[in-house]
């Protein structure tokens, strides 16, 4: 008989070996896919993991590329994982991104054609504030109301989603796009744009706030007294009452933190990589930042290489189906799988397992 | 500049591998962008029957690369980036949201050819731009509703509401009512191309409310099959046949027959001649076909909406001739007048008749 112990403390060995474990079960299972797919298991194997990194046609711009694509990962990671660590379950970041895009982007496009070096700052605060305060709703609700977060927070990304048609056909259209939707491309004006800091290298400012969002996390959550409050309020919710924890504080500051971080990812975003306001600038970070955190154990380090992952099988199964045309639904139950094998490992970090007849205690 | 630096260098290795097409050693290589999944039996669909048609014309000659589900986001310039650095040699770009990115790439590929679909943007020589006339089937889809409602409630999945689709609308209400004075027509936006979930519930509400014919601008057979649920609807097959549904509740289609155009345009690559172009081809060169008209169809209605057909395809007839008002009730096209190209081409307006408003 095969059993599961529950280990006393977490097994240090097993939170370092769980990510490998997993990526090699991926990887086989993966692979037998790929196979009765027809397709050689190794060679989409190796384009996947290797080639967005190392593959001489492709890396140069891959490689950059990555961080592009992990950045609002890890920075909207970032900000969940605070309030879920103190049991706040804020599931709407889609929506607070989106309305952070809108923020901030109104701003630049009411400057423009102006050209001045606040222009970009300006926009950067409109995006978290953008962000803050549709985070805010949720918050404020449950403080004063009661409601559940998960349900308002998500709830309200449809709202968003919403706002951000009527604005990419309405007020934020480009007036001189001929009655298409979409705003003016903020990769034409140069004030707003949040362009490459050093060309070919894919940092740009949104890069630069995921890894100081990560520092801050760290030493936060480590150092501070908010950081003490929010892991005892997860871990020991009435010891922390009994502490002095002012929960209402503690659920505006986390989902507050984690709707301003949101609507940075959006506003850097929507000033750079998109370039524009349309109705289809969302494609789904805020949910996939949920993983993220998750997969990065909560811990900002374990969100930052948990975002690259992610980033890397986003990149790779783009060009393993590219290549080896290899369709787009095989991809995603890859990157599914991963995430099974890493929460299915997961249970040994946690859990002992036992062969044998059980023990009497 | 270094990242312009390092893709032109990989383009100019790429230009020494590809170009040898010219003297027949090596491929040509054709990409494919698409915005949904190439089993979705429409738009997608379609298209890739275009690319299938390309292999099938050169044979060995080319070689096609294509990828589905691409958002229309930032995520649609990484990969036609990655699509251009693999060496391809022309690109088609498949959906509208793909305009922006599908310039910005051209501008670092000077060598490799861009077509996009839809769109109006051509920033660079070296991108070209090729849609459809649909709001000329349209016509003869409205003309067919018209006679064939019997509640005159006609329902409409729209999806985005961009020029294309508001054309589309326009056209099918103004030959609805040429020959159905009472006829309504009541409009969801679904603001998706293709979700099967969505496009059911739509066209599910729409039949709730009284509506026994369903356009869709959407690309799934979702509103197809819940049109078969119900019962007594009628529906036609848009941008692909949907021919499974036929005679009922399918009696028609859009087809969008785009293969022509893509040889075309790979032969070009391949003599060197190519150069930029707006192409817009309605059912006179065969890039919209109708598709077979069902035998749900009453004849007298289906010899009619052939006559529509023909006098659209030789050009004796355009199908936004005046009189025609705007929704506000302002003038449009004086009698015998015809839409120019402009107007339609950025149509943000519903015309006289049509009720609710155009979502901004």
């Amino acid at each position: 008989m095969v059993r599961l112990e529950k280990r006393p403390q977490p097994s240090k060995k097993w939170i370092y070996l769980t990510p490998i474990v997993a990526v090699v079960a991926t990887m086989i299972a993966g692979g037998i896919m790929f196979a009765i797919l027809g397709k050689d298991p190794f060679e989409a194997i190796r384009t996947i993991f290797w080639d967005p990194l190392f593959n001489e046609q492709f890396a140069a711009y891959s490689r950059p590329q990555l961080l592009v694509k992990a950045a609002p990962l890890i920075l909207i990671a970032i900000g969940l994982s605070l309030g879920f660590r103190a049991g706040i379950w804020n599931i709407g970041a889609e929506g607070q991104y989106i309305m952070g895009a809108i923020f901030g982007a109104a701003v630049g496009l009411a400057f423009y054609p102006t050209e001045s070096w606040i222009i970009f700052p300006l926009m950067v605060i409109a995006g978290a504030i953008g962000g803050l305060l549709w985070a805010m709703i949720p918050g404020v609700l449950r403080v004063y109301f009661r409601t559940n977060e998960i349900l308002v927070s998500l709830l309200l990304v449809y709202v968003a989603e919403f706002i951000l048609a009527s604005m990419s056909l309405g007020l934020l259209r480009n007036p001189e796009g001929a009655g298409f939707p979409g705003s003016r491309n903020f990769k034409s004006y140069a004030s707003a744009h949040n362009a490459e800091l050093i060309a070919g290298t894919g940092m740009h400012w949104g890069v630069v706030a995921a890894f100081i969002a990560v520092i801050f996390a760290y030493v936060l959550l480590a150092k501070h007294m908010l950081g003490f409050q929010i892991r005892l309020t997860g871990e020991a919710p009435r010891a922390a009452r009994f502490g002095g924890v002012n929960p209402a504080r503690l659920i505006l500051f986390c989902l507050g933190t984690s709707g301003a971080l949101a609507g940075l990812a959006g506003l850097f975003e929507v000033s750079g990589p998109s370039g524009q306001i349309s109705i289809d600038f969302n494609v789904g970070y805020g949910f996939t930042a949920i993983i993220v955190a998750f997969l990065g154990r909560l811990h900002p380090v374990g969100i930052l290489l948990a975002g690259l992952l992610m980033a890397l099988t986003y990149i790779g199964g783009e060009l393993a189906s590219l290549m080896l045309g290899i369709p787009a639904a095989a991809i995603q139950a890859f990157q599914g799988m991963l995430l099974f094998f890493l929460l299915a490992v997961d249970v040994l970090t946690n859990y002992r397992v036992s062969f044998g007849k059980a023990e009497v205690a | 500049m270094l990242r312009r630096t390092l893709i032109a260098t990989a383009a100019a290795a790429m230009a020494l591998t590809g170009t040898a097409f010219a003297d027949g050693h090596a491929k040509t290589k054709v990409g494919f962008v698409y915005v949904g999944p190439v089993g979705d039996g429409g738009w997608t669909y379609e298209h890739d029957q275009g690319r299938l048609a390309v292999e099938e014309a050169f044979g060995d000659k080319v070689e096609t690369i294509f990828q589905e589900n691409v958002p229309e986001g930032a995520d649609a310039e990484r990969v036609i980036t990655q699509m251009a650095l693999s060496g391809a040699n022309i690109i088609f770009t498949t959906s509208f949201g793909y305009m922006d990115p599908t310039n910005a790439v051209a501008g670092k590929f000077p060598d490799v050819k861009f077509e996009h679909a839809t769109g109006y943007k051509r920033e660079h020589p070296n991108v070209s731009t090729y849609s459809a006339r649909f709001y000329e089937g349209r016509a003869v889809q409205g003309h067919i509703a018209g006679k064939m409602t019997k509640t005159n409630k006609i329902g409409y999945i729209a999806s985005f509401p961009i020029p294309e689709v508001i054309r589309g609308i326009n056209a099918a209400y103004i030959h609805a009512k040429k020959v159905n004075p009472d006829v309504e027509f009541n409009i969801v936006w679904a603001y998706t191309w293709f979700d099967p979930a969505k496009e059911a519930d739509a066209a599910t509400a729409l039949i709730e409310q009284g509506a026994d014919v369903i356009l869709q601008h959407t690309d799934s057979t979702a509103p197809q099959a819940a049109a078969q649920k119900a019962g007594n609807v009628i529906t036609f097959g848009q941008a692909s046949d949907m021919g499974e549904y036929a005679p009922m509740p399918r009696v028609s289609s859009i087809i969008d027959n785009w293969a022509p155009y893509y040889i075309d345009r790979v032969k070009a690559v391949m003599d060197g001649t190519w150069e930029s172009k707006d192409t817009w081809d309605g059912i006179a060169p065969g890039m919209v076909e109708i598709g077979e008209i069902s035998d749900a169809v009453p004849a007298d209605v289906k010899a009619e909406a052939l006559a529509l057909k023909a006098s659209i395809s030789d050009g004796s007839y355009h199908v936004f001739t005046g009189p025609l008002k705007k929704q506000d009730g302002s003038d449009w096209l004086a009698d015998g007048e015809t839409a120019d190209d402009g107007t339609l081409a950025g149509m943000n307006f519903y015309v006289e008749g049509l009720t609710g408003d155009i979502p901004q």
